[in-house]
């Protein structure tokens, strides 16, 4: 029994911590709209100033005083970040501010190893707080007692905060309608500003908090991050209540799911993350969010099929790209090879978030689904390859039918953020889960058969399946499910009442762009002879984001040039730099400060200027693509 | 009139938020090819009542009977699908595709067709589109971006939204809001030719007295929750307590209209 | 002049919806902006307290050329702007959507306590602490001229304050503009009730398609039917 009360009590200890990463994403979230990814990266940064500061002071009042010196440098750091960076995005769609700040999250990952090292760091103990509290012949360290009693403290302070203090009035007021605030003479700027510097003060406290408990290391700005999403989602973006509340939950089931599901414990979580979605599907605590308000002057053109000179272009286009193992090198082969497969990844992503307006962070899981289906199927059924390819893509499928059930159930960035959690739960399995999975070791040898083996053959391959994917997405999109899908997209309500269920179309949509991205990973696996967790994981869900915004998200071509264009980059990127992820990370932020509308969309633009006329888009009097505001 | 089936049967309604009575034991009834106002204060319940004649909310208590059938517990979708139109006081169109899409989608979804990935949607009953789009004068804008239209044109491609799967019922909350005169007057004349044409029974909320005391048959006025009055425009305008809760003293709409004067 | 406006153009991403705007408002006077929907009436409140980005043009309220300041500097300069829709923060009170308003005294506007705003709209007082969510579209349009108010403006765009409103409530309204109107507030009130705007307006300015095309007393509006006719459709 007292085994049980420490354990409770451990969770109880961790949970201090990500409920102040949480209650600072919300806050931010509230005012800004916008989802700081970049928020795990400012809770590992709190860490490090931490370790670093506490280090070299001595005492318990440098031990303290470096604590909360380190959070406010890191507020200050956030002070920057808002005022050179946010500011210049707050109106761009919330997936570019999503955007942002994963790339400004790659930065601060190399960042940090540059400064610190690759190394796990071990902090110092908190002066006072160095012993343990004997329960029943079980220890408690005496600092988990001072979390426990820290958090509901926080919570009382933002409390008083947020309800008695004239700020507290105006924030609440912003989280509703900033511009109607601005309109009230509020200075939304400082606004703004203090309240993104509140919350990174809070993530920073959280990581800084941490040290006495957890070696400071590199990668922790990813694990704090997607339980802070999991928190988020369960007690509901944007309520300080909801998060705490969250943050024991979930605390609680991993320091109790780890006795129960040893392996996979993070299973628990997900079960009680569904389960609160189906209830309550704006989480705990959470409310509906308003439906976005109108923006003027977004400027959409209306979708047509290809004129035959586009169409012509196209087959040019395909038949240069047939012909290059004609005069290519088996290395330019595969890397065309690559390309292709991840032309099927970005197609399939782009038919999800552009014609249902859904934009998915987790589009991976289904592309490594399909990876893994057919490494099973290969590796331990001993099938034949062309079965393999077929059969394999179908765990992405049965994947994206059962998180997109879940996940269609939330619109705009919960959605975003469940599927971001989702993807990280399916790698967090491939990981944890060694005698299935091979784990980290992955499973090797998936090497394809001899028809398809030589570089010219696969790459022919990869592009045939390329080229029918795309058409058959496209025509898709013309169907009468696609002008129904683009329906729920543009007005739920609208589509409600004419008979279509939206969450249905939606559903669908999502599973063919999770089987279609199991195709591309199926390919992938025989690409690379390997399938690793790696080929599951975030980073691939927003190279897939940024490929589809890159090429512009208002065309399937979009889709396709982002994609070549930005795996070439990628490939030439890693083979030039150790730095590959400062390169891209700052890559990812300029994309969306500069080109807004992506490549094609550009290109669009230019060609409509050189034409002189003015331009053929209407002036939209309604809600931009995607949910945004 | 007299002899028009009974369309819509609304029997006790009742619905409370956070123990206040939005709507309280409210009945009444249309027939096919009647115009029926609902009237009544702001906070009165109007919006309330409107939400759970279409599915969009659910009743505490009460039965919402559409041709004999009992529409108490559907969605919205499935009430649609048993011929009941919908328009919204802020109109709700598919802003991205055009005008004869958005008839399209509408017509896709009437010939439950959704699921079809593989036909052409561009060539989708596109006859059908156009003969709705003529029938409320939107024949001329078939391929213009939804989100270049004007309000008032809007709100016209609602009706033919609406019409697209031969509704019994059409249901418009507000629908001449945010219209100038002008249109106020249009629109409803051609609901009222439609709905005279093909027998619809229309129920539609206003605030606008000159469009109430021009277009309604019969005016029903909520207030607090309750029906506090029941009858023909020149009895409801007549009536002491609507005036004290809802008309005023008549100032704010068209003289003609006021208690008293010719008609 | 409390305000002068001149030369006024917008634009929302290509389209261009105001073309050289012009207008006045005397001192204590009520102009009534009239005009049909997408005319630009919001358009034009919202350019002259700069929440439309692309604007150009001259705006000197109270002798200064306010066109290039923010809106939060705008409205603290004593240009109150009062939105359509109403736009009340619904999730908090009463009192507190007053306290977002509130701005300090200033030496040349009327100058409003949260008492003498719940004399002006007694329904108000009644409910200082419920949610804005709470009430009816009525009260909230009370709340929402209320909060303008605690910002102690000299001049108040009002946009649409009759719309979705009922008669009874609509005739409250004429009684409190004609309070603000004694009490020194000078007004610009957008509407399309020509009943409503009759009730309350010294003069009045007609927009169509973005484009000023009548200017003068009611009176004068009065005897020209001809441009009441083409241009509001009555």
């Amino acid at each position: 029994m007292a085994f049980y009360v420490v354990q409770f009590l451990t969770g109880l200890a961790s949970a201090a911590s990500l409920f102040l990463v949480a209650s600072g994403l919300s806050i931010i979230f509230g005012v800004t709209r916008i989802v700081n990814f970049a928020h795990g990266a400012f809770y590992m940064v709190g860490a490090y100033i931490a370790f670093t500061l506490t280090d070299r002071l001595s005492g318990a009042f440098g031990f303290w005083g470096g604590i909360v010196v380190a959070a406010l440098a890191v507020a200050l750091i956030g002070v920057l970040v808002e005022m050179v960076l946010l500011r210049r995005i707050y109106h761009a769609p919330e997936l570019f501010q999503l955007l942002a700040t994963f790339g400004l999250t790659l930065m601060v990952e190399d960042l940090v190893v540059l400064i610190w090292g690759p190394d796990d760091l071990l902090g110092r103990r908190a002066p006072g707080f160095k012993g343990a509290v004997d329960f029943f012949g079980q220890n408690i360290p005496s600092y988990d007692l001072f979390l426990i009693v820290l958090g509901p403290v926080v919570l009382g302070i933002l409390w008083l905060l947020f309800q008695r203090t004239r700020w507290g009035v105006l924030v609440r007021a912003a989280t509703q309608d900033r511009d109607m605030v601005a309109a009230l003479g509020v200075n939304q700027k400082w606004l703004f500003t203090s309240v993104f510097a509140v919350g990174v003060f809070l993530a920073a406290l959280g990581g800084a908090l941490q040290i006495p408990r957890d070696a400071v290391h590199h990668a922790m700005d990813l694990r704090i991050i997607v339980e802070v999403f999991v928190v988020v989602v369960i007690g509901g973006l944007g309520s300080i209540v909801g998060a705490f509340v969250a943050a024991v939950l979930v605390s609680e089931l991993n320091a109790f799911g780890i006795l129960i599901f040893p392996k996979i414990s993070i299973i628990l979580v997900f079960l009680v993350m569904a389960v609160v979605l189906i209830v309550r599907p704006w989480g705990l605590f959470g409310r509906p969010e308003a439906p976005a308000r109108r923006t003027p002057g977004l400027t959409v053109n209306p979708w047509r099929p290809l004129t035959s000179n586009e169409r012509l272009a196209s087959l040019a286009a395909l038949g240069v790209a047939a012909a290059l193992p004609l005069f290519a090198g088996n290395y330019a082969l595969t890397v065309g090879s690559e390309i292709a497969i991840f032309v099927i990844f970005a197609v399939s992503l782009h038919f999800l978030m552009a014609v249902g307006g859904l934009a998915s962070f987790g589009h991976a899981a289904y592309f490594g689904l399909g990876a893994y289906g057919v490494a099973f199927l290969a590796k331990m059924a001993g099938l034949p390859m062309i079965v393999c390819l077929l059969l394999g893509p179908l765990l992405g499928c049965l994947g994206a039918a059962v998180f997109g059930f879940f996940a269609v159930q939330l619109s705009g960035v919960y959605f975003a953020m469940l599927t971001l959690a989702f993807a990280q739960i399916v790698w967090s399995i491939a990981f944890q889960w060694v005698s299935v999975t091979g784990g980290d070791n992955g499973i090797l040898g998936v090497w394809p058969e001899k028809w398809a083996a030589s570089p010219s053959h696969f790459y022919w391959l990869a592009l045939g399946v390329a080229t029918l994917v795309t058409i058959a997405l496209r025509i898709a999109v013309f169907s009468p499910f696609g002008y129904a899908l683009r329906a729920t997209r543009d007005s739920a309500l609208r589509s409600e009442a004419i008979g279509i269920n939206v969450k249905r179309m939606q559903w669908t949509a999502f599973v063919i762009a999770g089987t279609t991205a199991g195709i591309g990973g199926a390919l992938f696996a025989y690409l690379k002879g390997s399938v690793f967790p790696d080929n599951l994981g975030i980073s691939l869900s927003v190279d897939a984001l940024v490929m589809v915004l890159l090429g512009g998200v208002e065309t399937v071509s979009g889709a396709v040039i982002g994609a070549i264009v930005y795996k070439a980059l990628n490939i030439w990127l890693v083979s030039q730099t150790d730095l590959s992820k400062l390169v891209l990370g700052a890559f990812i932020v300029l994309i969306v400060v500069v080109f807004p509308k992506g490549i094609v969309g550009m290109l669009e633009m230019l060609a409509q200027r050189r034409k002189g006329s003015s331009p053929p888009g209407s002036t939209l009097l309604a809600k931009p693509i995607g949910p945004a505001e | 009139m007299s002899v028009a089936p009974t369309l819509l049967a609304v029997e006790g309604l009742t619905k409370s938020y956070g123990g206040i009575h939005a709507v309280r034991g409210v009945s009444f009834e249309l027939r096919a090819g009647e115009i029926l106002a609902l009237i009544g204060p702001n906070g009165a319940g109007k919006s309330t009542c409107f939400d759970m004649l279409n599915g969009q909310n659910k009743p505490d208590s009460g039965r919402i009977r559409l041709l004999g059938e009992d529409t108490t517990a559907k969605k919205p979708r499935e009430v649609w699908r048993l011929g009941v139109g919908r328009t919204f006081q802020i109109t709700a169109t598919f802003a991205t595709m055009t005008v004869r899409e958005n008839v399209q989608v509408a017509l896709i979804s009437h010939q439950k067709q959704l699921l079809n990935l593989w036909g052409s949607a561009p060539r989708f009953d596109r006859d059908e589109a156009v003969r709705l789009l003529e029938l409320v004068g939107m024949g001329g804008y078939a391929d213009r971006p939804c989100g270049e239209l004007a309000y008032g044109d809007l709100k016209r491609l609602e009706l033919a939204v609406a019409l697209a799967n031969e509704p019994k019922l059409l249901l418009m909350d507000e629908p001449t809001a945010g219209m100038a005169p002008r249109e106020r007057i249009d629109l409803m004349r051609l609901t009222a030719r439609i709905a005279r044409e093909k027998s619809i029974g229309v129920l539609f909320t206003e605030h606008d007295m000159d469009v109430v005391f021009e277009h309604a048959d019969r005016i029903i006025v909520l207030n607090r929750g309750t029906l506090i009055a029941e009858g023909s425009p020149t009895e409801v305008r007549g009536n002491p307590q609507v005036q004290a809760v809802y008309l005023g003293e008549g100032l704010v709409y068209d003289a003609r209209h006021r208690e008293g004067a010719a008609t | 002049m409390k305000l002068t406006v001149g030369g006024l153009n917008s634009h929302y991403g290509p389209a261009h919806i105001l073309f050289d705007i012009a207008l006045e408002v005397g001192d204590g006077e009520v102009v009534a902006l009239l005009g049909r929907n997408g005319a630009g009436k919001s358009t034009t409140f919202r350019s002259i307290v700069g929440l439309v980005a692309q604007r150009s043009g001259r705006i000197v309220f109270e002798g200064k050329d306010v066109s290039a300041r923010p809106t939060h500097e705008i409205v603290r300069g004593g240009l109150g702007y009062v939105p359509e829709e109403r736009r009340i923060f619904t999730d908090l009170t009463v009192e507190e959507n007053l306290e977002v308003g509130r701005q300090p005294k200033r030496p040349n506007a009327p100058y409003w306590t949260r008492e003498k705003l719940f004399t002006l709209f007694p329904n108000l007082n009644e409910m200082r602490n419920r949610p804005g969510g709470r009430m009816s579209g009525g009260e909230q349009q009370m709340l929402t001229i209320a909060r303008t108010l605690m910002g102690n403006p000299s001049l108040v765009l009002l946009d649409e304050p009759s719309e979705g409103l009922s008669p009874k409530i609509v005739e409250q309204m004429v009684d409190a503009i004609l309070t603000m109107k004694k009490e020194g507030v000078s007004i610009v009130v957008s509407e399309q009730n020509l009943h409503f705007a009759k009730l309350i307006s010294d003069r009045a300015y007609i927009i169509e398609r973005g484009r000023i095309c009548f200017g003068g007393t009611m009176a004068e509006l009065d005897a020209r039917p001809d441009i009441r006719d083409a241009h509001l459709s009555l």
